[in-house]
């Protein structure tokens, strides 16, 4: 069973590059669980205590998880899990 | 060193105005690897608000996708300034994630000059750069 996981320019260096990585599991959270043991330290880059890190974006196909289940979105071979940081600032 | 053509220049602002007093936001896309900006995308500034600016998570998605798509790369990212002068506070730098881009920001404090800079933000280091606009 295998999982495509879109990975950006900033989390690379815990690919060794690669802008993609294949993971397995059932829901979301066994696939970065997954993917930590083969790239470690990654996991944390997008989990913290709450769940989703607030300004990490993590998509399944092409649905925001924050909209599914997080971390108990069920996934399955063939799906496409994306990774964007989000794009935000501002004065304050 | 950021060259940007007149027009996107022009986009820029006028969008940063249009949005006065909240904050604007978007991206400028160009071919990838030719550091080049081509291609005006304005965002919606989700937070809607005078101090905080993010992207819409789903239309983040659609824009990234569709550069994919056309092999091209966000080659500026900007936003707006509206009280205050248009340079990155600690939340655009502990916030700036794409480290190939060159980070815009526009000041609509003067409702007549609006100030137009440009940066280079890695690992946390803010540079400023000139900007050509041709």
């Amino acid at each position: 069973m295998a999982i495509e996981v879109r990975i950006p320019t900033i989390l690379r260096t815990y690919t060794d590059g690669a802008k993609q990585v294949e993971g397995t599991g059932s829901t979301l959270g066994e696939l970065l669980a997954d993917l930590d043991s083969k790239h470690g330290g990654l996991r944390d880059r997008l989990v913290d205590d709450g769940g989703l890190r607030r300004f990490v974006n993590v998509y399944l196909n092409d649905e925001d998880v924050r909209f599914l289940a997080g971390l108990d979105t069920p996934v399955k071979d063939g799906d496409t899990v994306t990774v964007l940081p989000a794009v935000a600032g501002g004065a304050s | 060193m950021l060259t940007i053509p007149r027009d996107l220049y022009d986009k820029i602002v006028a969008h940063a105005r249009a949005d006065h007093p909240d904050e604007a936001c978007g991206v400028l896309a160009g071919p990838a690897g030719r550091d080049r900006p081509e291609r005006f995308i304005p965002m919606t500034n989700a937070a809607r608000s005078p101090t905080f600016y993010e992207f819409d998570s789903t239309e983040q998605f659609q824009v990234w996708k569709e550069m994919d798509d056309r092999d091209e790369e966000p080659v500026v990212i900007y936003h707006s300034h509206t009280a205050t002068e248009a340079y990155p506070s600690r939340t655009d730098i502990s916030y700036a994630n794409e480290p190939g881009a060159h980070y815009v920001l526009v000041s609509t404090r003067d409702a007549d000059q609006a100030e137009f800079r440009s940066y280079r933000i890695l690992d946390g280091q803010v540079t400023e750069e000139p900007v050509t606009v041709e």
